[in-house]
C-alpha cells in the first residue's frame, strides 16, 4: 500500500460527508419522504465508497439494489398509506428515552473508534489471497469474476438458500397483506 | 424360665385386648374378673421365674430376654428386651401381687357405674405398663413404661370426666409428668452419647468401671432426678398428686400409692453405679429433696379434712423417705420401704374406699366418726394399715423406717433430724385421720339431708343402703371388697419379714434376706455403713424411732381424742403453703405474659420474617413492572445501553486487540 | 490498485454511521423512518466488510456483502408488509402505539 494521493482523499472526504449528511437527514427530517431521499444519498456515499475501494461489483449491486429497489419500495409504501405529512419532532413520549438514545449512540461510536483505533496496528489475522484489481491483472472484470468464483463456489449452499430466502420473503409478505373477501367487503362498507 | 418373663406383661395386655373388644358384652362384674385373673396370673409367672432365680447361684440371676431388635439404626441399636435380675424380678412380685388385690377390690366398689369395663381396660393397661417399666433393659423400654402409666394415670384420674375437677386433674397429672418425662429424656441422649447405649448393662459397666466421666454420670443422675420428681411427685412437681384424687379410689390405690409412684425411686436404684460415680453433691441433692419432700408434706397432710388428701400427702412423704434413702446410699433399705409402703398404703386407700363406698360417697372426715361399730373389718384393717405406718414394732413400716433413719444418720445429723421430726408428724396425723374416722362421735347425721353432702359426686351411682326408716346408715363392704383388705393387711403387718436388721434376737438366717437377693444389683452404689456411729449404736435408734411413733400417736390422741391441747391447723398448711396457688398465679401472669410474648414473638417476627419475604418480592415485582412500558423504542433503547456496557468491558477492561 | 486510505478510516466511518443509524432508531416514531434507520446500520455492517476485504485481501468479505444485501431486500419486504398491514387497520399509527405488552 502506498501513502494516499490528494485525490483520494478528497473523494473519501465528499464520500463521507454525502454518508453522514444523508444519514442526519433520515433521522432528523420531518417529512418521511425527504427522509428517505437522505437515505439515498447515503446509499450513494457507500457506493463511492465500494468503488474507492475497488469493489466495482458491489458498488454497482449497491445502487441498483438499494437505492433502486429498495428505496422505491419505502416511497411506495409512504405514498400508499398516506404517511407523508410531517411529524412533530420536538414531542417525546418517553422522557428518558432521547438521553438514553444519546448515551447508546455516542457509547457505541466511542468505543469502536476506540477498538478500531487500537487495533490499528495488530497484526493480520488470517490474511486472505488478495483480492484481484482490474489494475493488477489487466482484466476489467477480475473483481467480478473473483466474485462469482467465490460466490459460486465456496458459498453456493448459501446463495441457494438466499433464493429459497427470497420466495418465502415475497410469498409470505403477499399473504401477510393481502386483503381477504372479508375485509374487503368490510372496508368497501366501511368505505361507502 | 426366665424366657418366660415376657408372660408378665403379656397376661395385662392381653386382658386389655380382651376386653377392648368384649368389654360391652362381658359387662359387669365378669370384666373385671377377668382383669384381676390378668394380673394374678402374671404374678404366678413372676413367683415362678422368682423361685428358678432363687435355685440359681447370685451370680447368675441376671439374664437377658431380647423379643426383638426395636431401633436399629446407625450406631443406636435398641432391643425390646427384658432384664430379669432380682430388681426386677423384685418390683414384678409386689406389683402384680398388690395390683390383683386391687382389681379385685374395684370389681366390687366400681359395681353399677356405667363406665365398668372401660375401668378395667384402663387398669389392665396400666399394669402392663407398669411391668414393661420395671423389666426393662434398657432406658427406653423402660420409657416406654414410664410414658404408658403416665397415660393410663391420666385416663384414670380424668374417668368421672364429666366432672370438671377431675378432668382438670387428669390434664394436670399428665403436663407435670411430662415435665419429669423431659429430664428422662435428656438424660437417654447423654446417656446415648456418652457411652453409646442406652442398656442399663452398658450404662451401669461404665460407670462401675471408671469410663463414665463423673460430670456425666452427674448429668444423668441429675436429669433422671428431674424424671423421678416429676413421676414420684416430689418437691416441685408433687403438685399433681393430691388433685389425683379425683380419680376413683381403686386408682389412687393402684397407682399413686404403691406402683407408678415408686417408678422414680426404681429409675433411680437402676442407675445406682451411675450416681455413684458421680459427684459426691449429688446424691446429698437426691437426699435432701427426698427429705424436704417428705417433711413438707407431713406437714400439710395434718391440715387436710378430706379422707383421701391426706393419704396422698402421706404418699407423697413417704416417697420423700424412700428418696432419702436413695441419697444417703440406701438401695436396699428405699427398696424395704417401696414394698413395704405399696402393702400398707394401698391398705389405707383400699380402707378408704370401703369408708366411701359405706359412707355413700362422702369423703370429708369432720362428717365421720365412730365408723368402727358399722364397719368392723375396715375397721381393723385400717388400724393394722395405721400402725405400719405410724412405725410401731413390729408391723412392716417400722422395719424399713427404721433402716432409712439409720442410713441418713450415717450421712447426716441433719437429715435425721428431718427424718424423725417427719415420723412424729406420720405418727400425729395418722393418728388423727383414725380417731376422725373410726372413733369419737357419729357426726354424719347431718348427712340424711343431701344437700348439706359436700363433696358427693356427680355421675356416681347412688347406691341406696337405707336401713327401713330411711335414714342414712353407714354399712360394711361386700367380700369382694374386704378380702383383699385382710389380705393387705397381712402384708402391712409381716412384710417386715423380708429384711429383719442384724439385732439380738433375731436368728441370723432370717436376717436381712431382701438385702442379699438384691445385692449383685446394687452392691456398687450401696453405701457401707458399717464403721458409723449410727451403725455402733442402732438399738439407740431402734429406741428413738419407736419413741418418736409413740410421741406422735399420744400427741394426736391428747388433741383429737380427750381434746386437751387445741388443734392446730392453720389455713397456710391446709393450703398446702400455697405452693400450687403460687405456680397457678405465676403461669397465669408473668408465664402467661412469657408466653403472650413468645407467641406474638412468633406470629410477628417468625412468620413476619416468611410473609415479609413474600410482601418484598410482590413490592419488588411491582417496581419492576413498571420497567414494562410496552414501547418498543425504549426495549431498544435498554438493549443498546446493553450492547455499549458490553462493548465498553470488552474495549476498556478486557483491552480487546 | 487497492485505495491507499488506510481501512481505519473506513472503520471509523462505518462506526458513526451505524451509531447514526442505531439513535435514529431509538429516537423516531414513524415505523418506516425506523426501518431507514436500520438499513443505514445494514450499510454501515457492509462498509465494514469491504473495508475488512480490502485491508485483509479476502474476497470472502465482498461475498459477505452480497448475501447482507439480499437479507436485506428480503427483511424490507417482509417488514414493509407488515407496517402495511398494521397501518392499514390503525391508520397514522406510530411506534408508540403498538404498546400491547405493556405489563
Amino acid at each position: 500500500m502506498t501513502d494516499a494521493t490528494f485525490l483520494e482523499y478528497v473523494v473519501f472526504f465528499s464520500a463521507a460527508v454525502m454518508i453522514l449528511g444523508g444519514a442526519v437527514g433520515v433521522i432528523a427530517m420531518k417529512n418521511p419522504v425527504h427522509a428517505a431521499l437522505g437515505l439515498v444519498l447515503t446509499l450513494f456515499g457507500v457506493a463511492v465508497q465500494f468503488v474507492a475501494m475497488e469493489a466495482h461489483f458491489l458498488a454497482a449491486v449497491q445502487v441498483i439494489v438499494y437505492a433502486g429497489a429498495i428505496v422505491v419500495l419505502f416511497l411506495f409504501v409512504i405514498m400508499l398509506l398516506g404517511v407523508d405529512q410531517s411529524m412533530d419532532l420536538s414531542i417525546e413520549p418517553i422522557p428518558i428515552q432521547r438521553p438514553m438514545a444519546a448515551i447508546m449512540g455516542v457509547g457505541l461510536v466511542g468505543l469502536l473508534g476506540a477498538a478500531v483505533v487500537r487495533a490499528r496496528d495488530a497484526s493480520s489475522i488470517n490474511p486472505g489471497s488478495g483480492i484481484a484489481t482490474s489494475a493488477d491483472a489487466g482484466n476489467s472484470d477480475a473483481n467480478v469474476q473473483q466474485l462469482a468464483t467465490n460466490l459460486y463456489g465456496d458459498h453456493v449452499f448459501a446463495f441457494q438458500l438466499t433464493s429459497v430466502l427470497l420466495v418465502v420473503a415475497v410469498a409470505g409478505t403477499v399473504l401477510l397483506t393481502r386483503k381477504w373477501p372479508r375485509d374487503r367487503a368490510e372496508t368497501e362498507s366501511s368505505d361507502a | 424360665m426366665a424366657e418366660l418373663v415376657w408372660l408378665i406383661p403379656a397376661f395385662p395386655l392381653a386382658g386389655f385386648l380382651t376386653i377392648l373388644l368384649l368389654g360391652r358384652r362381658l359387662g359387669d362384674p365378669k370384666a373385671g374378673y377377668l382383669a384381676t385373673a390378668a394380673v394374678f396370673a402374671s404374678f404366678a409367672v413372676a413367683a415362678a421365674i422368682y423361685f428358678d432365680l432363687v435355685s440359681q447361684p447370685e451370680a447368675e440371676r441376671e439374664t437377658v430376654v431380647t423379643l426383638f431388635s426395636w431401633v436399629p439404626v446407625g450406631t443406636l441399636q435398641v432391643d425390646l428386651a427384658f432384664l430379669v435380675d432380682p430388681l426386677s424380678i423384685a418390683m414384678c412380685l409386689f406389683v402384680t401381687f398388690i395390683a390383683g388385690w386391687i382389681h379385685m377390690f374395684a370389681v366390687g366398689y366400681m359395681h353399677g357405674d356405667a363406665k365398668f369395663s372401660k375401668f378395667f381396660l384402663y387398669l389392665n393397661l396400666f399394669v402392663f405398663s407398669m411391668t414393661i417399666l420395671v423389666l426393662g433393659e434398657n432406658l427406653l423400654v423402660t420409657f416406654l413404661g414410664w410414658e404408658g402409666v403416665g397415660t393410663c394415670s391420666y385416663l384414670l384420674i380424668a374417668f368421672w370426666h364429666t366432672r370438671e375437677s377431675a378432668a382438670t386433674a387428669g390434664k394436670k397429672a399428665f403436663v407435670t409428668n411430662r415435665v419429669g418425662d423431659w429430664g428422662v429424656m435428656l438424660a437417654m441422649f447423654l446417656s446415648f452419647s456418652a457411652v453409646g447405649s442406652l442398656s442399663y448393662t452398658v450404662l451401669n459397666e461404665s460407670a462401675e468401671t471408671g469410663a463414665l466421666a463423673a460430670s456425666t454420670a452427674s448429668a444423668i443422675a441429675l436429669l433422671l432426678l428431674i424424671g423421678a420428681a416429676g413421676k414420684s411427685a416430689q418437691l416441685p412437681l408433687y403438685i399433681w398428686l393430691p388433685d389425683a384424687m379425683e380419680g376413683p379410689t381403686p386408682v389412687s390405690a393402684l397407682i399413686h400409692a404403691a406402683t407408678m409412684v415408686t417408678g422414680g425411686v426404681f429409675l433411680l436404684t437402676r442407675i445406682n453405679p451411675v450416681i455413684a460415680a458421680s459427684y459426691d453433691w449429688v446424691p446429698t441433692t437426691i437426699a435432701w429433696v427426698g427429705a424436704i419432700t417428705a417433711l413438707f408434706a407431713a406437714t400439710i397432710a395434718l391440715a387436710q379434712n378430706d379422707i383421701k388428701k391426706v393419704l396422698a400427702y402421706s404418699t407423697v412423704s413417704q416417697i420423700g423417705y424412700m428418696m432419702l434413702a436413695v441419697g444417703t446410699g440406701g438401695y436396699v433399705a428405699a427398696i424395704f420401704h417401696m414394698v413395704t409402703h405399696a402393702g400398707f398404703k394401698a391398705l389405707l386407700f383400699l380402707g378408704a374406699g370401703s369408708v366411701i363406698h359405706g359412707m355413700h360417697h362422702e369423703q370429708d372426715m369432720r362428717f365421720m366418726g365412730a365408723l368402727r361399730k358399722f364397719m368392723p373389718i375396715t375397721a381393723a384393717t385400717f388400724i393394722i394399715g395405721w400402725l405400719a405406718i405410724a412405725g410401731v414394732p413390729p408391723f412392716s413400716g417400722f422395719w424399713s423406717k427404721d433402716e432409712i433413719l439409720l442410713f441418713s444418720l450415717a450421712e447426716s445429723p441433719a437429715l435425721y433430724a428431718i427424718g424423725i421430726l417427719t415420723a412424729i408428724l406420720t405418727a400425729f396425723y395418722m393418728t388423727r385421720q383414725i380417731i376422725m374416722v373410726f372413733f369419737g362421735e357419729a357426726r354424719w347425721t347431718s348427712l340424711a339431708n343431701a344437700e348439706e353432702a359436700p363433696e358427693v359426686a356427680d355421675g356416681e351411682p347412688p347406691v341406696e343402703t337405707h336401713d327401713a326408716h330411711g335414714e342414712f346408715k353407714p354399712h360394711e363392704s361386700p367380700p369382694i371388697m374386704w378380702i383383699p383388705l385382710v389380705v393387705l393387711a397381712g402384708v402391712a403387718a409381716l412384710g417386715g419379714l423380708i429384711n429383719m436388721p442384724k439385732l439380738f434376737g433375731i436368728p441370723s438366717g432370717a436376717s436381712a434376706q431382701l438385702e442379699e437377693w438384691l445385692h449383685p444389683v446394687i452392691e456398687f452404689g450401696e453405701a457401707d455403713i458399717t464403721g458409723t456411729w449410727a451403725y455402733d449404736n442402732k438399738y439407740l435408734l431402734v429406741g428413738f424411732a419407736v419413741a418418736a411413733a409413740l410421741i406422735g400417736i399420744a400427741l394426736a390422741w391428747l388433741v383429737y381424742e380427750r381434746k386437751r391441747i387445741k388443734p392446730w391447723e392453720p389455713s397456710l398448711l391446709a393450703n398446702a403453703w400455697y405452693y400450687d396457688w403460687a405456680i397457678s398465679w405465676f403461669m397465669g401472669n408473668p408465664g402467661r405474659a412469657g408466653f403472650q410474648a413468645v407467641a406474638e414473638f412468633d406470629a410477628k417476627v417468625v412468620d413476619g420474617a416468611v410473609t415479609g419475604t413474600a410482601v418484598a418480592v410482590k413490592a419488588t415485582a411491582t417496581e419492576t413492572r413498571k420497567g414494562q412500558t410496552g414501547y418498543v423504542r425504549q426495549y431498544a433503547a435498554v438493549i443498546g445501553i446493553g450492547v455499549v456496557l458490553l462493548l465498553g468491558w470488552f474495549v476498556v477492561i478486557r483491552g480487546i486487540l | 490498485m487497492i485505495a491507499a486510505i488506510e481501512p481505519t478510516w473506513y472503520l471509523l466511518l462505518a462506526s458513526m454511521l451505524f451509531g447514526l443509524g442505531a439513535f435514529g432508531l431509538l429516537v423516531r416514531r414513524n415505523p418506516l423512518i425506523m426501518f431507514m434507520c436500520i438499513e443505514l446500520m445494514l450499510n454501515a455492517a457492509t462498509l465494514t466488510f469491504v473495508a475488512f476485504a480490502t485491508d485483509l485481501g479476502d474476497i470472502n468479505g465482498q461475498t459477505a456483502v452480497f448475501f447482507v444485501m439480499v437479507v436485506a431486500a428480503a427483511e424490507v419486504v417482509v417488514g414493509l408488509g407488515i407496517i402495511v398491514s398494521i397501518l392499514r387497520r390503525r391508520p397514522g399509527a406510530t411506534a408508540d402505539d403498538l404498546a400491547e405488552l405493556k405489563g
